[in-house]
């Protein structure tokens, strides 16, 4: 687009916030009964979080990354493709990331989950709790429909907050898994706000947050 | 002083009157009509257009609602359908819907073509046909100017060849005004599409005088700046003075505005309801807003 630095927010967003919520009704009908087999997943993650084994950062690993890969395909490629033009670079962006779990975090382990020795761990479980049992009524609380529910592993809001949760959570923050999270929560936030909605600065709230608490973490560590 | 049936239609250059009457016999209620200058072809002066509105993807409940709007817009006497590759789903949407209706007679389909390659519009083009399901288009544009020259030789060569009715270009939000004239003066357009309405003028001072000189029709778009300028006035009282036009809500008085400019050939607004595209198409009935009302228009908008 010519000249698209001239271009509001408001002028680029091509679909209307309806159809946008009514996406997620479809994609659940349609999904049916995946939702219970993703519920099964983060509910075995935040078990994983809480008990720790010596194989639960490798397994975490391996779940988010099948998560990531689901909502790349099944949301941004299969559906909001059909509304945004942009979906596919989102869709893009979902795989690189569910490698990135799959290979760094995985394959080479650098996901190390123990028990817990700082706070920012506890505030990173309570996240991933959060992002697993609460973000989704956030939207029928704000009058969206229950049936448009938005889920980790189905829908992309609720899966990157999870993983921020995991990241913050880890042993040490694995950085390089940090990028991609922290930009959806830059496009997500900026596209329901132009959209006003209320949930707008929830996840870029979120990414602020698990960045300064990483930060945080890591220079505390650097100078004890 | 408002404009009434009569004198509005008796500025109507170019459509011959046999051409005009079956069509104010038909029903009190059509839309007045502006001939398309290249051809004098009669074109209701309301359109529909499709941007975010018809962008629903798969969602079939959402399909047959606009499916809906476009049968009120034919039954209520419309023809211009205005979408664009860029629009997401709406082209498919839109042939969803004309599918749906039989594909109704009267439809004008003004389509766009949006890739930065000349070489790969022809491949666009027929894409967005297929999605319309139409045999042509009947216009066809160079979206927002994107690789203009090439695009203008394809669809030359496409109205040429008697694949295509009319070759237009496009802007909106006021932009590259100068780029648009100079494309104006120097190529036979038969269309030109900008934004127009009563906060965004400055396609008068130029350009919609020049598509008079040279006899280029020419679609207003953004006439409600995407709902913004309704929303600015939604809670403030029409004047008294907007029964004179017969205005009956602000979605009226803007769009009588707009499409009282003699050099207007089309309005396009979007919308997801039936009673708005029926209160849009309402607006194309004199009487219209003279001159003198229009300047009144202006400084009253200005003044809320």
């Amino acid at each position: 687009m010519s000249e698209w630095w001239t271009y509001a927010p408001r002028d680029l967003l091509m679909f209307s916030p309806d159809t946008y919520y009514r996406l997620f009704a479809l994609h659940n009908a349609d999904l049916w009964p995946m939702q219970i087999l993703a519920l099964g997943a983060g509910l075995a993650i935040f078990g994983l979080l809480l008990r720790p084994t010596p194989w639960a950062g490798r397994a975490i690993a391996l779940l988010l990354a099948a998560a990531w890969a689901f909502v790349a395909w099944a949301y941004f490629s299969d559906r909001y493709a059909t509304i945004n033009l942009a979906a596919p670079i989102f869709a893009w962006a979902f795989a690189a990331q569910s490698l990135l779990l799959l290979v760094y975090g995985a394959g080479l382990g650098r996901l190390r989950i123990a028990s817990p020795r700082h706070v920012t761990q506890l505030i990173g479980i309570a996240l991933f709790a959060f992002a697993l049992l609460l973000q989704p009524v956030i939207g029928p609380l704000t009058g969206h429909v229950w049936a448009g529910v938005e889920l980790f592993g189905i829908a992309p809001d609720p899966t990157v907050a999870a993983t921020l949760g995991v990241l913050l959570a880890a042993v040490r923050m694995p950085w390089l898994l940090l990028p991609i999270p922290l930009l959806w929560c830059a496009v997500t936030g900026a596209t329901l706000w132009t959209m006003g909605s209320p949930e707008a600065p929830l996840m870029p709230v979120l990414g602020g947050l698990v960045l300064v608490l990483g930060l945080y973490r890591s220079f505390a560590r650097a100078e004890s | 002083m408002p404009l009434n049936r009569r004198e509005v239609l008796g500025s109507l250059a170019g459509a011959s009157a046999a051409a005009l009457m079956p069509r104010l016999g038909r029903a009190q209620s059509a839309p007045l009509t502006r001939p398309i200058p290249s051809s004098g072809e009669a074109m209701p002066i309301v359109g529909l257009g499709s941007w975010i509105t018809f962008n629903v993807g798969d969602d079939p409940v959402a399909r047959n609602d606009r499916t809906e709007i476009m049968k009120a817009f034919f039954d209520d006497g419309g023809r211009l359908i205005d979408s664009s590759p860029m629009y997401g789903s709406a082209q498919a949407v839109i042939g969803y819907g004309l599918e749906k209706l039989g594909h109704p007679k009267p439809l004008f389909s003004a389509d766009k073509v949006w890739i930065s390659d000349g070489d790969e519009g022809p491949d666009q083009i027929e894409a967005s046909r297929a999605h319309w399901g139409v045999d042509r288009f009947d216009l066809l544009q160079v979206h927002n100017l994107v690789a203009w020259e090439e695009h203008l030789d394809t669809l030359f060569a496409m109205k040429q060849a008697g694949k295509l009715r009319y070759v237009g270009i496009t802007t909106s939000h006021g932009r590259r005004h100068d780029e648009v004239e100079t494309i104006m003066r120097q190529h036979d357009l038969d269309f030109v599409q900008l934004t127009y309405n009563v906060a965004d003028r400055a396609a008068e001072d130029r350009l919609l005088p020049l598509a008079q000189e040279k006899g280029i029709a020419v679609i207003a778009n953004r006439p409600f700046r995407r709902k913004e300028l309704i929303y600015r006035f939604e809670g403030e009282k029409l004047p008294a003075w907007a029964d004179e036009i017969e205005a009956r809500s602000w979605a009226q008085f803007l769009l009588k505005f707009i499409i009282s400019h003699p050099a207007i050939t089309c309005a396009i607004p979007a919308t997801t309801r039936v009673d708005h595209v029926r209160e849009n198409l309402a607006s194309a009935r004199a009487p219209l807003p003279d001159a003198k009302m229009r300047e009144r228009m202006v400084a009253y908008i200005k003044s809320v």
